[in-house]
């Protein structure tokens, strides 16, 4: 490199970083080299690269996987992430995940509970327009939440507002949430993709329209092939730099990974994995993997033999190599699990807990103690569970033969896994979806009469902590209570979870974000078009 | 001609008893796919309470003979429903997608058919000579290498390599046909590489069948140049098998095109029977694949009365 003065390098440098032709290692690793210090250079990334002021314009095309035909504008029933990333787009929600994990405003500009977090308040955004023209009032949101209430709702997030027992439009824009029990975690609920706020219609509200009141409004689409948006400009929030979104989806990855070479888009909102070193070569393109709430489990109901003696549970436990699973199965893009289900990027993370380890010696000793030497169990899995489940299964079971363990992997149909497999089997392999909060998961998943408790868990202490921090509002108090559960998970609970696997995406060189993407969804929390920009 | 009209309407008739047949087949195996169309929509998020109400909207308590006849009775008189999970009518949801893969149909046939012919004569008047060798084994490679590796190596060469063709079959309505012919160029392509094999070989042995006759001993005895012969001689003789194989393979035009159509994003019918039986969707598969079966039907009846009136034998009463 030749020597110039420094301060014209970094000046240099800092326009190429900021094109994206720089990541900000190499940046770090020049400026050293060019003799610039440590503090400096990290200062002058923050200041003059990384804040550099979004440019607005141009046309985002963005290919994406999981989109069907037959996926509707009805927010009761997205399921596929094609209707999950449009639904970032098109309509608003009250609260919305922030790039660095934590809760921002979104339709709500500010919400607070009574200190029995039995009834929240949230203000809504006075100037917030549906993409029609019309104001968004409380009347809307009232309408909205309605629509997954009730006995004859069809939403997949009626279990979310069970305990929501009435909602309130106080004025025009103040909404009160009336629950039977303290939640301290319903602005967190509210992020929920179902849970989008759609114009009040007659007694219900217009889905079918496909009007909202997000940062793009529809041009033209087709469920399942492509959709096209453009900004809305009477939106509320901040961001929305493109002109136009192109949505196209692409559920094939080699269609993905082909149309992003050859530049057809300028995003993909799932890289595969196996190519994924490959991809890496390409000059014009920068992989993002970021850690996620979303893990793989193996849940054994604690109920059945040999799963009801806990000494087995552990033993499985302890079988199990995760670094290698992760490093063979994952490409590297997961984060280890612990076998408690709340992930590092997740609020509430206990860090103190120990890293269980591979230890078939401590396994051996365990089974010995239960009785159980020679264990031999049936693991169920099937190839749609998530890209590699089989195999995982299959190494796990390598894995655990040194703790004297037999593991019969059953490959069960794809299709009908979750209706006839999960939850009928004792012990299975399951993705899950990253939830907001750990209540809404242990609630689901762990809780004593919980209709999804894959593991058949049954643990009093665990049950009266979770009930208490629901209704927790002082944080300190709370985060303890969410270590001693994941403590009871993690030694007595009957799931063991792998890890849980990264969001992993890629995009055009030219198209720039910020320094932290959020965990919740694929592409920065689904709202790339709203958050990103063109260099 | 009264005895091609009494064969097309026999024909017919015996088509729509097939079509029927298939109707009860296509009911009986949807409803044996595990799960149903509530879980299907609700995915993993769906609870008793909210899949019983979805069922109840869509009338899915209902036995399955009572839901079938419901849609026959329908279906005799030309309304095949709505799609369950959308609820826009079954001809919306398929006009455009049939449209597109009959448009991606037409344009390989129209390259694939001449193509395979004249270099069917080409080969037969060829044989057993270096070109014939290189033209069969070139043939056979193609037909026997599945359609999405032979779309990823055209992708490979034609598109990421060279840029010469868009990798992504994305149309929209505003296109010139010019644009249309050159994003879809790289699928109809590799359909013609599939189908062309197969007609190229059965005009050949056809040819080839002939060219022992004695009436072609007699041409060539009489000094005509050997292309001549075929063209005149042979060629005409040959048309029935050729017509079948051209027909078969125009129906596979139509309806063996699923892995095109993903691996290129192309919004064909083929990618909505897919969806559709994911989600359970019955009308929308039924439709699909009465027009599948529909189109083999059509197509061979055609193939059947272009046979017999190229052939005057059979084309004049005795």
């Amino acid at each position: 490199m030749p020597q110039k003065s420094d301060p014209e390098l970094l000046v240099k440098m800092a326009e190429e970083a900021r094109k994206g032709r720089l990541s900000r290692r190499d940046f770090m690793n020049f400026a050293l080299a060019a003799g610039i210090g440590t503090s400096m250079a990290s200062g002058f990334w923050t200041t003059k690269v990384a804040m550099a002021a979004p440019k607005k314009g141009g046309t985002f095309r963005w290919g994406i996987h999981d989109g069907n035909t037959s996926d509707t504008h009805d927010p009761g029933t997205y399921v596929t992430r094609q209707m999950i990333f449009l639904a970032h787009q098109y309509r608003s929600y009250l609260t919305m995940i922030n790039p660095d994990n934590s809760l921002g405003p979104d339709l709500a500009t500010s919400w607070e509970a009574t200190p029995d977090a039995k009834q929240w308040t949230f203000k809504l955004h006075k100037d917030a327009v549906f993409h029609s023209g019309k104001k968004v009032t409380a009347k809307d949101v009232v309408a909205s939440m309605n629509h997954h209430r009730g006995e004859k709702s069809t939403s997949a997030a009626k279990s979310l507002l069970t305990s929501v027992t009435d909602i309130i439009a106080d004025d025009d824009h103040t909404v009160t949430f009336k629950l039977n029990g303290g939640n301290a975690d319903l602005p967190w609920l509210m992020t929920d993709y179902h849970l989008a706020v759609c114009p009040a219609d007659g007694d219900g509200i217009d889905w079918k329209s496909g009007d909202g009141c997000g940062p793009y409004k529809i041009d033209s689409g087709e469920f399942g092939v492509s959709w096209s948006l453009s900004r809305h400009d009477g939106w509320h929030g901040e961001g929305a730099y493109f002109d136009k979104v192109e949505m196209t989806i692409l559920n094939d990855p080699n269609a993905r990974q082909t149309a992003l070479v050859t530049g057809d888009v300028d995003c993909v909102s799932l890289v595969d994995l196996k190519t994924l070193a490959l991809l890496k070569r390409n000059p014009n393109i920068a992989v993002d993997n970021v850690p996620s709430g979303a893990a793989i489990t193996m849940p054994m109901f604690c109920d059945t033999a040999p799963f009801d003696d806990v000494n087995v549970r552990q033993a499985l436990k302890l079988s199990i190599d995760r670094q290698e699973i992760i490093d063979k199965i994952a490409f590297g893009a997961a984060t280890m699990g612990n076998d408690f289900h709340l992930a590092p990027v997740q609020p509430y993370f206990p860090e103190e807990i120990p890293q269980r380890e591979y230890d078939p010696d401590k396994a051996k000793s365990l089974l010995k103690k239960a009785g159980a030497e020679g264990l031999s169990v049936s693991l169920s899995t099937a190839d749609s569970v998530f890209s590699g489940a089989v195999d995982m299964c299959v190494l796990y079971a390598e894995q655990a033969k040194k703790a004297g363990i037999k593991i019969n992997v059953v490959r069960e149909p794809s299709d009908g896994y979750y209706s006839d497999v999960w939850l009928k089997k004792p012990f299975t392999a399951v993705s899950w979806g990253a939830r907001p909060t750990p209540d809404v998961m242990f609630s689901l998943a762990y809780k004593d009469d919980a209709a999804w408790n894959e593991s058949h868990w049954q643990n009093a202490e665990f049950n009266k902590l979770l009930l208490q921090a629901k209704a927790e509002l002082d944080q300190k108090k709370r985060a303890e209570m969410y270590h001693d559960m994941c403590m009871l998970m993690r030694d007595d609970g009957g799931t063991i979870i792998p890890f849980f696997n990264n969001f992993v995406y890629a995009r055009r060189k030219n198209v720039m974000h910020g320094e932290n993407l959020a965990a919740s969804w694929s592409c920065d929390g689904a709202r790339a078009p709203s958050r990103w920009w063109f260099a | 001609m009264s005895d091609v009209l009494s064969i097309v309407l026999k024909r017919l008739g015996l088509g729509v008893i097939t079509l029927f047949v298939i109707s009860v087949l296509i009911f009986g195996a949807v409803e044996m796919l595990p799960g149903d169309i509530a879980e299907a929509v609700l995915g993993m998020g769906a609870t008793e309470e909210n899949v019983a109400a979805m069922r109840e909207q869509l009338g899915l308590n209902q036995p399955a003979p009572v839901r079938y006849f419901d849609w026959l009775s329908g279906a005799v008189v030309g309304d095949f429903g709505v799609s369950l999970v959308t609820q826009t009518p079954v001809g919306e949801v398929i006009g455009p997608r049939f449209a597109n893969t009959l448009f991606l149909a037409t344009y390989a046939a129209a390259i694939a058919v001449p193509v395979a012919i004249f270099l069917g004569v080409v080969v037969a008047l060829l044989r057993n000579t270096l070109f014939d060798r290189v033209a069969n084994v070139l043939a056979l490679t193609s037909i026997s290498s599945p359609e999405f590796f032979l779309g990823y190596i055209l992708i490979l060469y034609l598109s990421v390599k060279t840029g010469m063709f868009p990798a992504i079959a994305k149309i929209s309505g505003d296109m010139t046909f010019l644009e249309l012919l050159q994003r879809t160029f790289l699928p109809a392509l590799t359909m013609v590489l599939v189908v062309v094999a197969h007609m190229m070989r059965m005009t050949r042995a056809a040819i080839i069948n002939l060219l022992s006759s004695p009436y072609i001993e007699m041409a060539r005895l009489k000094g005509m140049p050997a292309w001549r012969v075929i063209i005149k001689h042979a060629l005409p003789n040959a048309w029935a098998p050729i017509i079948n194989v051209v027909a078969l393979n125009l129906a596979y035009l139509i309806t063996g095109v699923v892995l095109v159509e993903v691996v290129f994003v192309y919004p064909g019918i083929g990618q909505l029977l897919v969806d559709s039986v994911t989600k359970r969707d019955f009308t929308v598969v039924q439709a699909c694949c009465l027009i599948f079966a529909a189109t083999f039907i059509l197509l061979n009846l055609a193939a059947d009365v272009l046979a017999i009136l190229t052939n005057p034998r059979l084309r004049y009463k005795k």
